[in-house]
């Protein structure tokens, strides 16, 4: 069966207070809707992430490995979680992602695995 | 002979393509096959005649072309199994069976043209990229005469065909016609660039000339092609006869030099009386389904236009009543526009004027129309100065010669009216 990531997106600034009440039904609406991909069969993987911030880029030239501090892409928008679901096809991947969406309340990118 | 091949090619590519994909579950593929069947028949039908199915025999010659191929070509087997990814698992058991007449081949394609449809005007690609696949898959329209048709560069057009069938093709895309929980979103998507296509055609937003029949009339085969196939679905009946009674106009919409007429001074003894019969019967039964939505309700103002022997006598009143519902329905900013219009007709300039004046105006700030419907009422009020300076706004924003040409005129014959006595 096909498979897509969905990715969630934040603005690079975004830090959620996991203490506060809204973080705590975020993460409520998450977790139903994880259960949700998990019953129907459609969960492969997902995770949250840290902030951008955290991420370290390793590039390998000629044999020498190097990194540079921070995420590949300085834009303003970061990826800040994602699942790998399965899907029969394009319009129930969708579906997913507009729970998925209403879920993390934020936009969801849908993206095709190859294969 | 040609002309009935062009004649067959204009009426069957569409639907032999549609029902194409299905077969061989591939959209290029399916392409290849439809203009392989039509280059045999370009041959053959010379010598042997027109066969009494011309649509039949294409999706035939063109799917037994297209088995033969992959076969013969072992490595494309491998995409042919691939490629049923564009599953259609909507369709009834019974049509699942292997159609080897022509008679069943013509019943499925009344459905494949509508999965077609939704595919091409999936709401995952842009508003573009949905017109130049429904034009390329269902008008046969090859991209070079759809670039024309846009005055957009070839490659451009070209490339958005390419890539959305790509998207398609990796999204597993299905091809069926949407279930009924996302149906009205997805048929809006249909109707709207259908619609897309004919205004475009209406009033080419760039081009020497106010009108491109071809994409008009394309927005029109189309359109009662889905009203056809969806005779309960009382939009697609409101768009078509919007698109009708709108057609109706076109004889008036210019003059002998291809100038722009305005539909108050439009000679309406040229307007086709056949197109308004048709539009005013569809409009009807869509009053009496009493299901409203925006396109019948624009299709209902249009109808009250052609109701008018002389625009002196046209029924504002109900015009009003009819934005004010399609307002309730679509509450945006264009709508009121056109309603602060009527109005102005009804109630006079001044009245006008302060309809105006009551709309959200950063969002028309560059809407053309906006600017020069400010103008006319400006004009007509006395306000010669405020006219010029809308005018010269309307002129700046629009885009198309013969609008442009029209509102230079009025700029003009404003300009050299004597200011009113205070």
């Amino acid at each position: 069966m096909p498979q897509y990531l969905l990715s969630v997106w934040h603005d690079d600034d975004y830090d959620l207070d996991f203490s506060s009440p809204e973080a705590q039904r975020q993460v409520a609406q998450v977790g139903e809707f994880n259960g949700e991909l998990e019953r129907a069969g459609a969960w492969v993987f997902g995770a949250g992430l840290h902030p951008a911030s955290s991420a370290t880029v390793v590039r390998s030239t000629g044999g020498d490995v190097s990194m540079t501090d921070g995420p590949y892409a300085e834009t303003k928008e970061q990826m800040g979680g994602f699942w790998m679901i399965e899907a029969p096809d394009l319009d129930a991947a969708l579906a997913w992602a507009g729970k998925a969406a209403a879920a993390c309340e934020g936009p969801v990118e849908v993206r095709p695995a190859e294969g | 002979m040609n002309e009935t091949l062009d004649a067959v090619f204009r009426r069957e590519a569409g639907r032999c393509t549609a029902t194409l994909i299905r077969v061989l579950g591939d959209i290029d593929l399916a392409e290849d096959a439809v203009a392989e069947a039509f280059a045999i028949a370009a041959e053959q039908w010379p010598q042997h005649g027109v066969p009494p199915n011309p649509g039949g025999w294409i999706v035939t010659t063109a799917r037994n072309r297209a088995i033969d191929r992959l076969r013969r070509e072992a490595s494309r087997t491998d995409r042919y199994l691939a490629a049923h990814r564009l599953h259609a698992d909507d369709m009834e058991p019974d049509h699942r069976r292997e159609l080897d007449d022509l008679d069943a081949f013509v019943d499925v394609v009344a459905d494949d043209q509508l999965r077609l449809m939704f595919l091409c005007c999936h709401p995952a690609l842009a508003a573009d990229a949905q017109v130049a696949l429904t034009l390329r898959l269902l008008g046969g329209l090859d991209a070079p005469t759809i670039a024309r048709a846009f005055l957009v560069p070839e490659a451009t057009v070209a490339q958005r065909i390419v890539r959305a069938k790509r998207k398609l093709r990796d999204n597993h895309a299905a091809y069926r016609i949407p279930r009924a929980a996302e149906l009205p979103d997805r048929l809006h998507a249909v109707l709207a660039a259908i619609y897309l296509i004919y205004t475009e055609g209406h009033t080419a937003t760039s081009g020497e000339t106010l009108t491109r029949v071809d994409l008009s009339s394309e927005a029109i085969r189309v359109g009662r092609v889905l009203a056809e196939l969806m005779p309960d679905e009382p939009e697609a009946i409101g768009l078509l006869a919007l698109m009708l009674l709108t057609e109706a106009r076109r004889p008036a919409r210019t003059d002998s030099e291809g100038a722009m007429i305005r539909l108050a001074d439009q000679d309406r003894n040229r307007w086709d009386r056949s197109l308004i019969g048709e539009g005013h019967e569809l409009v009807r039964a869509c009053l009496r389904r009493n299901h409203p939505g925006a396109f019948q309700i624009q299709a209902a103002i249009a109808a009250v236009h052609a109701d008018a022997p002389m625009a002196d006598a046209t029924d504002w009143t109900q015009i009003i009543t009819l934005y004010d519902q399609l307002y309730a329905l679509r509450p945006n900013p264009v709508v009121a526009l056109n309603r602060a219009i009527a109005v102005a007709e009804l109630h006079g300039p001044a009245a006008g004027l302060a309809a105006l004046a009551a709309l959200d105006t950063t969002t028309l700030a560059d809407y053309q129309p906006y600017h020069a419907a400010h103008a006319d009422l400006l004009a007509r009020a006395g306000d010669r100065d405020g006219a010029v300076a809308a005018y010269d706004r309307a002129i700046e924003l629009s885009s198309n010669p013969a609008e442009r040409h029209f509102l230079r005129q009025q700029r003009v014959a404003t300009a050299d009216r004597r200011p009113s006595s205070p």
